[in-house]
């Protein structure tokens, strides 16, 4: 596989170049050449603030489709809790499940059973002695991405477990190739997904070789399927017979994921600007009495995916009303979420290591790029501060970043081209004034 | 022009100005990131620098943040005016703060400052008078 594989692209015929989306980008990762919208790879952190901010729709999650299903013998779906935030209460989480089977899925393993079980380890990380305080949460796979590339520095601070969904399709993988009697290769695991980071994520693990999961399937793509087949049985029972409880279903929402550590100090911070400038508090050692930051890109977590269709207020107040019904018959301890996988099942719960992805250097050599840092400063000093974007990158520093890199010229600034074009036109007005010496009378006296 | 020997960030830090807190810190280590300084190295000066740029901003009556970057360490010179610090040696314990309760409240002044900063530097030099002002200046080797 190519060193990024990255489930947000462009659909190059939509794309107007308007620069809404460089503006909007976390990572300045997208540039306008030649009219078109260009990804940086390695800045991409595949959060999906493109697509929410693309007045022509260029943007898009590349993921996969039910038509996928046909290559596996058994095939399990892998619900996110944030799914039954996108149908009215009346439709109960058994409906909701049951629908997923006349889609086409043999089985159905819900995410919120990953949260759970990973709640636990979670705990005994956070009051062991080997966390950094303040641990910050992975379950998101667009904030990790965003402090590879741009907070290295607080690597040792990520809780180094597994996210649910990636727990979740483990144990689906164990179990259900038990029971059908199948390879592991035969059993195809779909995540079905409210964003593409998390496309993303299962084709290219962050910290493990390679995901349980086969592939992600967008909640906005079954939705309309999934509305008109579950109408029709409302009232069905699903087959699941262990149904994840309010614990594991709540981390689609901002706050959720910390519920089950109501004694530590925590923050819960969603939104990717806002998780940025938390993050750079943390950098600068701000944060430190801190136990847990629960970091969500999207803005009131997970239901606010890019791949959702309720508003995510609407699915909010919906997903809440769920968690407090699911509450009123909680009697389980928390032990007994691990009732039904043995210690080898559990296993899976592995540490992984995270690497930096730094995309801030300029120069491998650094005396080169003290030399770049300084052209920088210089370059930015000339231009207008405007931060128009006009010239295709997203504010005037990062044009001053490509002009030092060779990427841009710096020309390609409005302002400083029309400069050029005003100089160049006063000096060919004095070369034009200018008379060859036999016929400029006024020299003569 | 190759063979730069410094890159030299000059800021002039206002006293009580939170709206721009921490700016100046966050240029640095940009800045650090960019040239590609270790990660682990980054922080201890990002953290000392954050430190010493609250102090100016909390403590005193204004003053300037100097960074210095070389090619194998980085030098912070912090310089203000007035009120300095009467007992630097009482000041250098963990949890001794003479900030106010507003600025506690704002989560600031805990008293760890000084410290935190000696302990995040390889070399860390403290001069103060009180009535002129406080000099600090740090160094940290990559």
């Amino acid at each position: 596989m190519d060193e990024y594989f990255h489930s947000v692209r462009l659909i190059d015929s939509r794309c107007k170049g308007c620069v809404n989306c460089t503006k909007h980008c976390p990572t300045e990762a997208i540039r306008i050449r030649a009219g078109k919208a260009h990804i940086i790879e390695s800045r991409c952190i595949d959060c999906g603030a493109c697509i929410r901010h693309c007045s022509s729709h260029a943007k898009t999650a590349v993921t996969d489709s039910l038509a996928d299903l046909a290559r596996y013998a058994i095939n399990i779906a892998l619900p996110a809790p944030t799914l039954y935030a996108q149908f009215p209460l009346e439709f109960s989480i058994e409906a909701i499940l049951g629908g997923l089977y006349t889609l086409g899925f043999d089985e159905v393993f819900e995410v919120a059973r990953g949260a759970e079980v990973l709640s636990l380890p979670i705990k005994k990380y956070l009051n062991g002695k080997e966390s950094k305080k303040p641990a910050i949460s992975s379950a998101c796979p667009a904030v990790v991405r965003l402090i590879q590339v741009e907070f290295p520095e607080l690597i040792e601070n990520l809780v180094p477990l597994a996210a649910p969904v990636e727990v979740a399709a483990r144990l689906a993988r164990s179990v259900y190739s038990k029971k059908y009697d199948l390879t592991a290769d035969e059993v195809g695991v779909w995540f079905i997904t409210p964003c593409p980071a998390k496309m993303t994520a299962c084709k290219q693990p962050i910290g493990y070789g390679k995901s349980n999961i086969t592939g992600a399937i967008a909640i906005s793509q079954i939705y309309g399927d999934l509305l008109r087949n579950i109408s029709q049985i409302k009232k069905e029972k699903t087959k699941n017979d262990h149904m994840a409880s309010w614990v594991g279903i709540g981390w689609a929402v901002a706050g959720g994921e910390t519920s089950h550590i109501p004694e530590a100090k925590k923050l819960v911070v969603h939104e990717i600007s806002n998780v940025s400038s938390v993050l750079e508090q943390v950098a600068m050692g701000k944060l430190d009495e801190i136990d847990y930051i629960e970091t969500l890109a999207c803005a009131g977590g997970c239901i606010g995916g890019p791949l959702t269709i309720e508003n995510r207020f609407v699915a909010e107040s919906r997903m809440k009303e769920r968690m407090e019904r699911l509450k009123d018959n909680y009697q389980e301890s928390k032990e007994d979420l691990f009732r039904d996988y043995d210690t080898d099942e559990l296993s899976i719960i592995e540490r992984r290591v995270i690497e930096a992805k730094p995309m801030m250097l300029l120069d491998k050599d650094i005396c080169k790029a003290m030399d770049k840092v300084d052209l920088i400063e210089k370059t930015l000093g000339s231009l207008p501060g405007l931060d128009c974007g006009s010239c295709g990158s997203p504010n005037c520093r990062a044009l001053a970043e490509d002009i030092a890199q060779g990427r841009a010229s710096e020309t390609d600034c409005l302002f400083r081209l029309r400069e050029r074009v005003r100089d160049l036109a006063k000096e060919m007005i004095s070369l034009a004034e200018k008379l060859p010496p036999p016929l400029d009378k006024e020299a003569e006296e | 022009m190759s063979g730069k020997q410094e890159i030299i960030l000059e800021f002039t830090l206002k006293a009580s100005c939170f709206d721009s807190a921490g700016e100046a810190s966050s240029k640095v280590k940009r800045v650090l990131q960019q040239i590609g300084v270790r990660a682990d190295i980054i922080r201890r000066i990002a953290i000392s620098a954050y430190e010493a740029e609250m102090n100016v901003i909390i403590h005193s009556l204004g003053g300037i943040m100097r960074a210095v970057i070389y090619f194998d360490h980085a030098e912070l010179l912090f310089e203000d005016q007035g009120p300095g610090i009467g007992d630097v040696k009482l000041a250098m314990q963990e949890g001794f703060s003479t900030a106010s309760d507003s600025v506690r409240q704002m989560g600031f002044g805990a008293g760890m400052g000084l410290p935190n900063m000696a302990r995040c530097a390889d070399v860390f030099d403290i001069q103060s008078e009180v009535g002129i002002g406080t000099k600090i200046r740090m160094i940290i080797y990559y």
